[in-house]
């Protein structure tokens, strides 16, 4: 069997772990062994795929197999890895791990909150691995379901507006999308011969140009709005602050991503033309996404909008960087990706772990953290650093990389749209340095505050592991950006752009 | 012709049981039951085609197919009316309910295995008149004989209208043989205006807007097995035929037929998308939702291939199981408490959770979520009209099933998230509910996954 089918099988069976634990105090238990057991199983997968490498397997993908799903219309069960998707695959682990860790304390229906984050997860690998546009897509709105429910029932403030209007504006999305794969689909054959889903026969094959002009805006808007692209962002903020922690770091973390990989994966990759002549909108669209994400961040009081806001100008540098089509830019796209899901989830399991003691997420009604809840807040700064792109941290890499690959472009309009794209740093030192400031220096808004307990076992574990890798990709990227650049230079030495 | 023989012994038992049982009349409903069970496994059963009455009566694979979903969706519906048939204002009317049921199901089946225009029009009345005295089944409530009317008037104006189109189709071919007609059809002005009348008298029984306008009186008036068996088999069954007359009598002409039902899936899918918004009765609710279901239904007839008829049966298969599962579970609410609106639905998970998932499950299908079937079905006819190049129909459609998902979506915070100080105690569901259930679930989750059905479908086509 595929050993990329156990990503799909070990969660599933943790589900049935949990329907089948009678004691409620347990179910944590089981959903932490199994995801545990997962991200062990995904590192092992990372082994697995260097020494199939080392043994000098070439082929663009590996662990690929495909079983006939529905003939009449040639769908495919077909599953494989790349380095991208791989190390996507290694990101949800990590997230997923913290996230079970971070909800160690649900004390409302335990086993549908876990049952559903689970189902969560299981759309997100099933996403990175298919490589047939259809169960790539069912796996992408598997989403739906899990999501409106954990939102709704285990969210806080306006949970239900938050959780219908990220629920609908994703759909939305996945409805342009639909179009445009239905489009691929049928264009999928234009010398005649079957039509097929299948992602690695369609690239080779070149798509008519209007077909292409048609249906590239389709796919990279309806990607485009998971992957927060303006003016498609507003689900974002509202949708994170009402989400339960271990929501927020997944959506933010990992369901953002998926919109930069689909768009990456399908729009990019199979419509190539059309992108190298209708980028130009994007890149104007995402230069907004970057630096109105970032400016809407500094005149925030919730901290999790602060994140949210944060998260639309950092996932808006990753479409920017895929727009750039160019080896390095895409690099360092992916490279920021990884960092923001990480960093991100560590913001947002932070926010939570600070909510749970002091009740309220305002800034202007917290002070002086750093003397009542010293290990939180050195994480919460650590998480800051990273956002900024300090050197030593994964967001130093990515960005740096992002900026080097879009300077590659000697046209002034991309001068000009790079430079903008680049301001952003600034903005992004200036709402993060406000937070540390104000949060974690100033004067102590309560002495309360003093009695408050701090990281307790399940909440380091969940922070610090999330740390470690983002001080891992700083210090040491190659392991990562190897992983990206042997799939990358082969993908755009056959695009040719 | 196994189909109709079988119902008709059905038929004659009533009327003996009525007499012959007297006193205890719950055994009917058990002997129904079991003899109709076995009835839908015979008639799974492969049998040779046959033609009868000088070629009026057609049988063949596919329409047995066809007759062998009515008929579950039909056990289904049997299964789930038993506690309500039990009910002291229902005694000694069982058999009155399962003879007017079988009566209209052999209309169905005669309206599917016409050869004729002649036949078409006798089965299509058969199962009318029997099905606005279901409507009108509670007889003591004022809304119900109310729909009864409505729906009796309906009709008639319907097939007044079918029937005007069926004078100029033989007056233009001097024929009612579907065979004899399929060989001489052309696209003259007045064969355009036959075909535009008989889409609009089977558009009344399917509700098509702009002739949709009984449905919601009518579904709200009636008892609630007779909701779900209009709203499901009554439904398939017009489908059916509708589907059948268009590519294998006049499969010739798409254009005309194609286009005409281009606009009347775009007006059907955006009405009745609209209006299921602001509903609050569940049944008004779920007549707008069978309102939208259809206009997706049309998008498969864009094709006039065999993809075209094959997404549109598969499509129907999976909309009548998740159709049924709501309300299987609205009818147990509504025996046991009487309630109807969606707002009586709020905290339901927490007192009925089981109930509340398979809602959910049914609901998701609906709206056509994977994993669940209702996504595959719904692809699937999307896939239909885009073989044609109608990518904008497509949009408009997926666009609906967004607001569709809106309105499901409040079905299920009413009953996950919203609090309510006395939600509807536990309810405990009998042996044949729990069956139903069964066949249901098994429906929305495995037909999806299970490629054989769709290619089952394909092959007897």
């Amino acid at each position: 069997m595929n050993p990329l089918l156990y990503l799909l099988i070990i969660p599933a069976l943790t589900m049935v772990g949990i329907v089948l634990t009678s004691d409620l105090k347990n179910v944590r238990v089981v959903a932490a062994i199994g995801m545990t057991a997962q991200l062990l199983f995904s590192f092992a997968l990372l082994f697995g795929f260097y020494k199939i490498r080392n043994e000098g397997n070439s082929d663009a993908f590996l662990f690929v197999s495909s079983t006939m799903w529905y003939e009449s219309f040639n769908i495919q069960l077909k599953f494989g890895v790349d380095g991208i998707s791989l190390s996507m695959i290694i990101l949800t682990a990590i997230v997923v791990f913290a996230g079970v860790f971070v909800s160690w304390q649900i004390d409302y229906r335990q086993k549908e909150f876990f049952i559903s984050l689970i189902l969560l997860a299981i759309g997100v690998y099933g996403f990175f691995i298919s490589l047939d546009l259809f169960t790539m897509f069912l796996f992408y709105e598997l989403e739906v379901i899990p999501m409106y429910l954990l939102i709704g029932i285990w969210g806080s403030g306006r949970k239900e507006y938050g959780a219908m209007k990220l629920t609908l504006m994703i759909m939305a999305g996945s409805a342009l999308l639909l179009v445009g794969l239905l489009g691929i689909y049928f264009n999928s054959a234009p010398e005649g011969g079957r039509l097929t889903f299948d992602l690695t026969e369609i690239a080779k094959v070149s798509i008519p140009i209007s077909a292409q002009l048609y249906f590239f805006p389709f796919i990279f808007i309806g990607f485009g709005v998971s992957g927060t692209l303006f003016p498609f962002h507003t689900w974002s903020p509202d949708g994170h602050s009402s989400a339960p922690t271990a929501v927020s770091m997944l959506a933010a973390g990992v369901l953002m991503k998926l919109g930069g990989y689909g768009c990456f994966r399908v729009a990019i990759f199979l419509l190539p033309e059309a992108a190298h002549s209708l980028a130009w909108i994007f890149i104007i669209l995402t230069s907004i996404s970057v630096v109105y994400g970032a400016f809407g961040a500094i005149w925030q009081k919730d901290l999790k909008y602060i994140n949210a806001y944060s998260s639309i100008s950092h996932c808006g540098l990753v479409l920017f960087a895929l727009l750039m089509l160019n080896e390095t830019a895409t690099t360092g796209a992916f490279l920021q990706m990884i960092s923001h899901g990480l960093m991100t989830a560590l913001f947002f399991a932070i926010i939570g772990m600070i909510y749970s003691r002091t009740h309220t997420r305002m800034i202007n009604e917290m002070g002086g953290l750093m003397k009542a809840l010293p290990f939180l807040s050195v994480m919460y700064v650590i998480a800051g650093l990273a956002s900024i792109g300090l050197p030593g941290l994964s967001g130093f890499v990515a960005e740096m990389t992002i900026f080097v690959g879009s300077f590659q472009h000697a046209d002034t309009f991309y001068r000009v749209a790079t430079i903008i794209v680049c301001s952003s740093i600034v903005i992004t030192a200036v709402y993060i340095l406000r937070v540390v400031g104000i949060l974690f220096f100033g004067p102590m808004k309560s002495d309360s505050y003093l009695e408050l307990k701090d990281a307790q076992w399940f909440e380091k574990l969940s922070g610090v592991t999330l740390i470690v890798f983002i001080v891992a990709i700083g210090f040491a990227p190659l392991w990562l950006s190897n992983l990206l650049h042997q799939p990358l230079t082969a993908i755009f030495q056959h695009l040719k752009i | 012709m196994r189909h109709e023989v079988l119902l008709g012994i059905f038929i004659l038992y009533q009327l003996i049981a009525d007499l012959t049982e007297g006193t205890n009349k719950g055994r009917i409903i058990h002997i129904t039951i079991i003899s109709f069970f076995l009835y839908v496994i015979v008639g799974g059963l492969p049998s040779k085609p046959a033609i009868l009455f000088g070629s009026m009566y057609v049988s063949d694979p596919l329409r047995d197919l066809l007759k062998n979903i009515l008929s579950l969706s039909t056990l289904i519906i049997l299964l789930q009316s038993s506690s309500w048939l039990k009910k002291e204002e229902h005694q000694a009317r069982e058999g009155a309910f399962y003879l007017l049921i079988f009566s209209t199901l052999m209309g169905m089946f005669f309206m599917i295995s016409a050869g004729d225009f002649l036949m078409l029009y006798l089965g299509l009345e058969l199962a009318t008149l029997p099905m606005t005295l279901l409507a009108a089944f509670d007889k003591e409530l004022k809304r119900s004989a109310e729909a009864g009317m409505k729906l009796l008037m309906s009709s008639a104006v319907s097939s007044a209208i079918l029937l005007f189109g069926l004078s100029m189709i033989y007056g233009i071919y001097g024929t009612f043989h579907f065979s004899e007609i399929a060989l001489l059809s052309d696209s003259s002005a007045l064969s355009i205006m036959a075909i535009v009348f008989l889409l609009s008298g089977l558009g009344f029984k399917l509700s098509l807007v702009p002739f949709h306008l009984w449905t919601a009186d009518v579904y709200e008036g009636s008892p609630m097995p007779v909701t779900s068996y209009l709203s499901v088999v009554s439904k398939g069954a017009s489908l059916f035929t509708l589907m059948l007359v268009l590519y294998r009598v006049f499969g010739q002409q798409p254009k005309i037929w194609t286009m005409a039902l281009y606009v009347l899936a775009i007006t059907t899918m955006i009405v009745g998308a609209l209006f299921a918004l602001r509903q609050k009765n569940m049944k008004r609710f779920l007549a707008f939702s069978s309102i939208t279901q259809v206009g997706f239904m049309m998008l498969g007839f864009m094709n006039n291939g065999t993809m075209g008829m094959n997404t549109i049966i598969y499509f129907m298969l999976i909309y009548g199981l998740s159709n049924l599962a709501v309300f299987g579970v609205l009818s147990i609410v509504s025996n046991a408490t009487g309630k109807e609106s969606m707002d009586d639905l709020n905290g339901f998970y927490s007192t009925n959770p089981r109930l509340s998932l398979i809602m959910l499950l049914a609901l998701f299908s609906l709206a056509g979520i994977p994993p669940l079937s209702g996504f595959f079905g719904k692809l699937f006819l999307f896939t239909a009209a885009a073989s044609k190049g109608m990518y904008i129909l497509v949009l408009i459609a997926v666009l609906n099933t967004i607001v569709s998902l809106y309105y499901y979506l409040l079905v299920v915070k009413a009953m996950f998230i919203d609090k309510n100080e006395s939600p509807i105690a536990q309810l405990s569901s009998t042996f044949y509910e729990k069956l139903s259930f069964t066949l249901c679930l098994a429906g929305i989750l495995i037909i999806g996954f299970a490629s054989p059905v769709y290619n089952y479908i394909q092959s007897v086509l």
